[in-house]
């Protein structure tokens, strides 16, 4: 089999889950600060900041999804059934914080209950997306290419706690979105807690990281041998110092630049996984090349991708350049 | 525990599937409509297309809504309850799905965006550009998930290695036998299905004596459609089950009630049909006619369940109701058509009050055609995920009952609320009626304009000044 093929494969599976993260994150990030205020304008504002984007945004999740079954057909097939239970809870808090984006107004002014809804489904969406995370770093259980493991064996105290830290990641993606996209007391809403959601992401990728090695040797081997940690040792430290940067920038008052920061921390957060399981699928059995599909489909989905995936960077970019100017307090984009 | 997890898998995937496709359903129609209203509006200028456009759009807001999470959870689904399936058939219809994703999902969720939100800050152009897309889109999203869903109905352009499946031909698998009928039978009936739902709420409109101008623009629009669509459902429907015949003989027989194929066979009306004495009870038949439908010919004969192992049965009753829903549905549909179209040529299309009467309660019908159609065509596929390949049971994940079921009533819990309320939520939207001459004012006023469902608490409560036909640039006064 070609090597090459599952190689660009999970590149491109890597790209829309990296764009999923991101993107998301941000708008999982306005509900799970939702509770912070109990304004029902400043909520309005909130809401208003991320609608035209949110369904946009999500679809990345279905491509992540929908190109791992392509893709890695065995992968998908063992993955899924091996964390059905955060899966399923997942998809279930996505409907719930899905359709509060219209129901809520529809529903003025008993609106409360969606309140709730979307808070409530946006936080728990994030924390088991982080559980699902956790889940498939600490390994998976597999014979005869099946999942064979029982329905719980994803619980343990790395996956919960790798599900409050998503939980705070996008927090800070949230509030540093807000504070470059809002104005008035949203944003200072913003401005008030990116810090603490700083220092939250900040200790959670801290612990992770040590958690990690200590818990599975096989990725303690791969960054504290010797070669590897000559040549990796610059992520921690570059993650250590974009921490520091959106610190000093929050500090200084910036509207723009923190929430690109964010957006650089998570990429090296999301670096350090990578690095920690390639080039496991599924760890620790099964590599990009054990699950591949064949050549056939990789190649038949990968010449429309070439040519697709730029058209969707395209109206993506479009879609935020036009929505581009701040929301107010009671209003919308000008 | 005792659960059976292969059927319990089937009633979950059974209960999101049909209630995701009524929400596509009603997009696909709709987004159309909306299309088709704007351009008019550009064409003639007339303000009343202008006003239904946007009417119509914060419905569309919210059945999209509801659309799009409920598909996020099928698409998971595949994997995490038909596990073995996904692996069995991944190569060949996963990248008919990834195409789905990049052709159709983009485009209508980036296009949604501007056509909900975009009414006062953009050109008039870029708001019909926006739902032509969106209509676009949601068509070549219907044009493949059904390509991979015939697939599974009557699989082709592959071979079989190791038990996994394996493309040889992508042509033939995407334009398999049965997919260009579906496809034209399901896009035909969410345009029919919608034009329905239309045609009930100009007649409620109409009988409560309000916006009488919207709602003959909607009954005309209508009635037509309606009339050559419930038609074509009937021409289209026709060639699909003699496509299905040739290439899924029990599901037909099963279909018709038809038991043995030594006779001709009769057209069933109406009976009971019984497994185990392999006969209909209560039976009303035309004889020969399912015959002649079937083969064209007065004495022909087609194939009947006796000649099936019977290991190979679908469920018979269960299909030979939902297939009588279904065509029973159409036929009332055609009289609808042309009933309206004769009051019309009569010029009482807008006086007769019988007629409105009765189609302002006849909006879920297409809907529940939909369903009974797709019972017809799942269950007709029983006991084969794959047909002839896999069997539905070898196709399951291996995922305890109990899992399965703890979810299952998860969903039964939260779709029960959250559709239930969608549908109330629509039909709220419905009453406060069209733009500009909004009567009754709801209470409660929303702050910013940036839900396409707010706008529509906004105007019915008449809060927001009647603002230019789309093309201001301006930002609408809060
Ligand atoms: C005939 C058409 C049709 C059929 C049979 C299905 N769908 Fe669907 N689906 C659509 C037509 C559609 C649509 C019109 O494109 C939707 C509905 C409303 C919407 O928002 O897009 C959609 C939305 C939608 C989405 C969300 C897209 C987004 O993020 O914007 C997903 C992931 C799926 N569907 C997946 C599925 C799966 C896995 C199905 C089969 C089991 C399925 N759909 C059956
Ligand atoms: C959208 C309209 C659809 C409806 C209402 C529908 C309905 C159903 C029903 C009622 C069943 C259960 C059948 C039974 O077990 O007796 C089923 C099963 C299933 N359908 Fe569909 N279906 C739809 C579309 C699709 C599509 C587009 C696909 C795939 C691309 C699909 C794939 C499946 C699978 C994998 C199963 C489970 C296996 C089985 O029970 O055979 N369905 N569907
Ligand atoms: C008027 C007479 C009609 C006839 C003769 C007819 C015929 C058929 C047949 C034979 C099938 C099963 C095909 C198969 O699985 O192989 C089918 C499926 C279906 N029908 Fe109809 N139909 C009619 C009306 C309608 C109407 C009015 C609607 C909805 C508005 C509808 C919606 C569907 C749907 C959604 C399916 C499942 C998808 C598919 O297989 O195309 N049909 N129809």
């Amino acid at each position: 089999m070609e090597w090459y093929l599952p190689a660009i494969w999970a590149g491109l599976i890597g790209t829309a889950v990296a764009m999923y993260v991101i993107l998301d994150g941000f708008d999982l990030g306005i509900g799970i600060l939702f509770p912070l205020t109990h304004e029902e304008e400043e909520r309005d504002q909130m809401m208003n900041s991320v609608a035209p984007f949110w369904d946009g945004n999500e679809t990345w999740l279905v491509l992540g999804g929908g190109g791992l079954w392509v893709a890695f057909p065995t992968a998908y097939s063992v993955i899924m059934p091996a964390l059905y239970l955060p899966v399923m809870g997942m998809l279930l808090a996505l409907v719930l914080r899905g359709v509060s984006f219209e129901f809520r107004w529809v529903a003025k002014p008993s609106h409360r209950m969606w309140d709730i809804a979307f808070a409530g489904g946006s936080i728990i969406a994030a924390f088991l997306q982080g559980v699902i995370l956790g889940g498939l770093l600490q390994g998976i259980q597999v014979a005869d290419r099946q999942y064979a493991g029982g329905p719980l064996d994803w619980l343990t105290p790395f996956a919960i706690f790798v599900g409050l830290a998503v939980v705070a990641g996008y927090g800070l993606l949230g509030s540093t979105w807000l504070l470059m996209r809002t104005i008035g007391p949203v944003q200072e809403l913003g401005r008030r807690y990116a810090p603490i959601f700083l220092l939250a992401v900040l200790a959670g990728m801290g612990i992770v990281s040590l958690w990690t090695p200590l818990l599975i040797d096989r990725i303690a081997e791969r960054w504290f041998s010797l070669p590897n940690f000559y040549v990796l040792w610059p992520v921690p430290v570059a993650a250590a110092l974009v921490g520091y940067g959106i610190w000093r920038w929050l500090a200084e008052g910036r509207e723009g630049l923190p929430f690109f920061g964010a957006i650089v921390l998570f990429l090296l957060g999301y670096a350090g996984l990578v690095i920690s399981t390639v080039p496991y699928l599924v760890p620790p059995h099964l590599t990009f090349w054990d699950t591949a599909a064949v050549p056939a489909s990789q190649i038949f989905l990968l010449i429309g991708t070439v040519f697709l995936l730029p058209l969707v960077f395209g109206y993506t970019i479009f879609v935020y350049w036009v929505f581009r100017a701040k929301v107010g307090p009671g209003e919308g984009y000008h | 525990m005792e659960f059976d997890p292969v059927l319990l898998a089937r009633i979950q995937f059974a209960f999101t599937v049909s209630f995701h496709i009524i929400f596509p359903a009603f997009s696909i129609g709709l987004s159309a409509f909306i299309a088709v209203l704007l351009l008019a509006w550009r064409w003639t200028k007339k303000e009343n297309f202008h006003r239904l456009a946007r009417f119509w759009t914060k419905i569309l807001a919210v059945s999209f809504a509801m659309g799009v999470v409920s598909g996020i959870v099928l698409s998971y689904q595949f994997g995490t309850n038909w596990s073995r399936f996904s692996e069995f058939s991944g190569n060949v219809i996963g990248p008919l799905i990834g195409y789905e994703v990049l052709t159709a999902f983009y485009l209508e969720a980036t296009f949604l965006g501007i056509l909900l939100f975009g009414w006062n800050r953009f050109p008039a152009w870029l708001i019909t550009l926006a739902a032509c897309l969106v209509a676009i889109g949601t068509s070549i999203s219907a044009f493949w998930i059904l390509s991979a869903n015939s697939w599974m109905q009557t699989p082709a352009g592959h071979e079989i290695r190791n038990g996994i499946a394996y493309p040889v031909d992508w042509l033939q698998i995407i334009f398999n036998p049965s997919f260009p009928y579906r496809f034209a039978h399901m896009v035909n009936a969410a345009y029919l299905a919608t034009a329905v739902v239309v045609l009930a709420v100009g007649a409620r409109y109409l009988l409560a004596g309000r916006y009488s101008e919207e709602s003959r623009t909607m009954l005309r629009i209508a009635v037509g459609m309606i009339a050559v669509s419930a038609t074509l459902q009937l021409v289209i429907g026709d060639q699909h089950g003699l496509n299905t015949l040739e290439h899924q003989p029990a599901k037909v027989a099963a279909m018709e009630g038809h038991w043995s194929g030594q006779d001709p066979a009769a057209l069933v009306l109406f009976g009971i049909p019984d497994k185990e004495a392999r006969k209909n009870h209560l039976e009303i038949a035309i004889p020969n006619l399912g015959s002649l439908i079937l083969t064209h010919d007065w004495n022909g004969t087609y194939p009947g369940m006796t000649d099936f192992p019977e290991d190979q049965w679908p469920p018979v009753a269960k299909m030979f109701f939902a297939f009588r829903i279904m065509v029973g549905i159409g036929l009332l549909l055609i009289a609808v058509g042309f009933c309206g179209l004769y009051l019309w040529w009569r010029g009482r299309l807008f006086e007769n009050r019988l007629y409105l009467r009765a189609t302002s309660y006849m909006w879920p019908l297409g809907f529940i055609a939909i369903l009974a159609g797709w019972f017809v065509t799942e269950q007709g596929r029983q006991p084969w995920l794959v047909y002839g390949h896999l069997r539905t049971a070898a196709g399951v994940s291996p995922v305890p009952g109990a899992s399965v079921a703890s979810t299952l009533a998860l969903f039964v819990f939260i779709y029960g609320i959250v559709f239930a309320t969608g549908i109330y939520y629509i039909n709220r939207l419905i009453n406060a009626g069209p733009k500009g001459q909004a009567t009754e004012a709801a209470a409660g006023v929303p702050n910013g304009p940036l839900s396409g469902a707010e706008e529509a608490t906004r105007e019915a409560t008449g809060r927001s000044p009647g603002d230019g036909p789309g093309a201001s640039l301006a930002p609408p006064k809060g």
